[in-house]
């Protein structure tokens, strides 16, 4: 009896460290990214080629989601405000949801799907391969030299991505809501200009900015942690997405909180 | 008269929480032989190569590599220390983006102050000299077969020119060939360098291998090292359980 419930106080006592565990090596290995980012050498190739990877290969999917989430979005928009006679609002409307909302979340979506996976898979096969093993032999700093390229690309090709989303989202809800719904241009971009602000842009980037930094840190730690084999590297790369993702909605709703009040 | 000594532990411990891994743990490896150290998995083998490289912290106990105490090295010191060492990895451990080219260069490019026309001299020299033909110097490593990227490992490991070799299991999972290859791979690095004072240090479990290319030869055990010979006496050993090992 006494073993029994001494057991059940252990599993109790695990189920509380292992996650406070886990988010203190997630600390410390943010911590390494900005300790490792400001010693040289600084890689600006391999941030380059990270760059493109993340930016460049991701502006296909950017460019779908955009202009159909922008199309859609005006669409649904139009036909609840003509309820109302406010369908000229439909420009601004779209603009300010895509700015501060559905383009930096979606964003953060689709690059935690494909760029943070791909960077938990890259770092993992190359952990269970010893090739993590062979810089550090060697001198090199495994955290410089994959992860501070990969997290500081992340951080800068987010926001950029959030702008075209945002910009493409604009073009095709403008496109229906002037083309097909009929909306007079004029009043659409009179109103867009009356209702939408600086800061809703800023809004958004800024947002975009943590999501592309927690995507990459959340990628590249799933990648540095993964053990045996191909195994690990599907379980990793898994988590990578689903830790991404999940972080990307929570970190939203804070920065939402705290951006409404000081823009 | 002592003869040079390249590593030399003493009394090194490591405990992973309660696991013991290296328990006391005592060596001196001589500069410019060939020192196997055997041992059953688990016995703390790659534990203990780690400590010589300074990746690992000891619980307790001294390392000094090459007249050097690690302890007394900081991070960065012991990271630029880290190029006084070449290391031929399991599986070889090649980057698998880059050519054998490339992984071959990475070092000289990394740490050296060749020009790149220097650097390209200097990787086909190493290539050749392990028997990788010009025709597959821009293979990546996955159109290399498993002898192949062990040489360009190998070359890799050579780039630097460093004073100590190790190597990890070099000959596990490998064909009676190809490990005929890499033994004779070793050796022949072995004898090439000496003249500059390269010390070789190979981990592995494979008895008859380790008999035909090592000076000497340890046995580890429970994180001790409880054999220590010259690898002609080291089958005539009286500790039943090296008697047992190499009865196998």
């Amino acid at each position: 009896m006494i073993k029994f419930l001494e057991r059940q106080i252990e599993r109790l006592g695990a189920s509380v460290l292992v996650p406070i565990g886990s988010l203190g090596d997630v600390m410390i290995f943010t911590y390494q990214f900005f300790y490792w980012l400001v010693k040289r050498p600084f890689r600006s190739k391999l941030f380059i080629e990270q760059l493109l990877f993340v930016g460049n290969k991701s502006l296909f999917i950017i460019f779908l989601a955009g202009s159909f989430t922008g199309m859609v979005f005006s669409y649904q928009t139009y036909f609840g405000f003509k309820m109302i006679s406010v369908d000229s609002l439909v420009g601004p409307i779209v603009a300010i949801s895509l700015s501060k909302e559905l383009a930096p979340v979606l964003t953060g979506l689709i690059v935690a799907g494909r760029a943070g996976a791909a960077m938990a898979a890259q770092i993992g096969s190359m952990k269970v391969t010893e090739q993590i093993d062979a810089l550090e032999v060697m001198g090199i700093s495994s955290h410089q030299y994959l992860a501070v390229p990969r997290i500081v690309a992340g951080t800068i090709a987010v926001p950029m991505l959030t702008v075209i989303f945002n910009l493409i989202g604009n073009i095709g809800s403008w496109f229906v809501g002037t083309k097909a719904l009929m909306i007079d241009e004029v009043m659409y971009f009179s109103k867009l200009g009356e209702f939408m602000f600086v800061e809703d842009l800023l809004q958004g980037i800024i947002k975009a900015v943590f999501f592309g930094f927690i995507i990459s840190v959340v990628g590249c730690y799933f990648g540095f942690t993964v053990e045996k084999g191909a195994e690990g590297v599907g379980r990793g790369t898994n988590l990578a997405v689903v830790w991404g993702m999940i972080l990307v909605l929570i970190l939203d709703y804070f920065l939402t909180s705290f951006l409404i009040r000081i823009l | 008269m002592q003869k040079d000594v390249t590593v030399s532990i003493r009394n090194l411990s490591k405990h992973f929480g309660k696991h013991v891994i290296l328990n006391g743990l005592n060596i001196d490896i001589e500069k410019n032989s060939i020192t196997t150290i055997l041992g059953f998995s688990g016995a703390g083998k790659s534990t203990l190569l780690k400590h010589i490289l300074g990746l690992l912290q000891p619980t307790s106990g001294e390392i000094h590599v090459l007249g050097n105490d690690l302890a007394d090295m900081n991070h960065f010191k012991l990271r630029q220390f880290r190029q006084n060492f070449g290391m031929l990895f399991q599986y070889a451990a090649l980057f698998d983006s880059m050519t054998a080219f490339e992984n071959t260069a990475f070092p000289l490019r990394e740490f050296s102050d060749y020009t790149e026309k220097e650097i390209s001299e200097r990787v086909s020299e190493l290539l050749l000299s392990v028997n990788i033909k010009e025709e597959s110097f821009f293979k990546i490593p996955s159109e290399l077969s498993g002898g192949m990227r062990k040489r360009v490992g190998l070359a890799r490991a050579l780039a630097l020119s460093p004073e100590i070799m190790l190597y990890d299991e070099p000959t596990t999972g490998l064909d009676p060939i190809t490990t005929r290859m890499v033994n004779d791979l070793i050796t022949d690095t072995s004898k090439k360098y000496r003249e500059r004072g390269l010390t070789s240090i190979i981990i592995s479990h494979d008895v008859k291998a380790t008999l035909e290319i090592s000076d000497y030869v340890a046995f580890l055990d429970r994180g001790r090292i409880i054999e220590y010979l010259p690898a002609l006496e080291f089958p005539k050993s009286d500790n039943p359980l090296v008697k047992a090992f190499i009865n196998l």
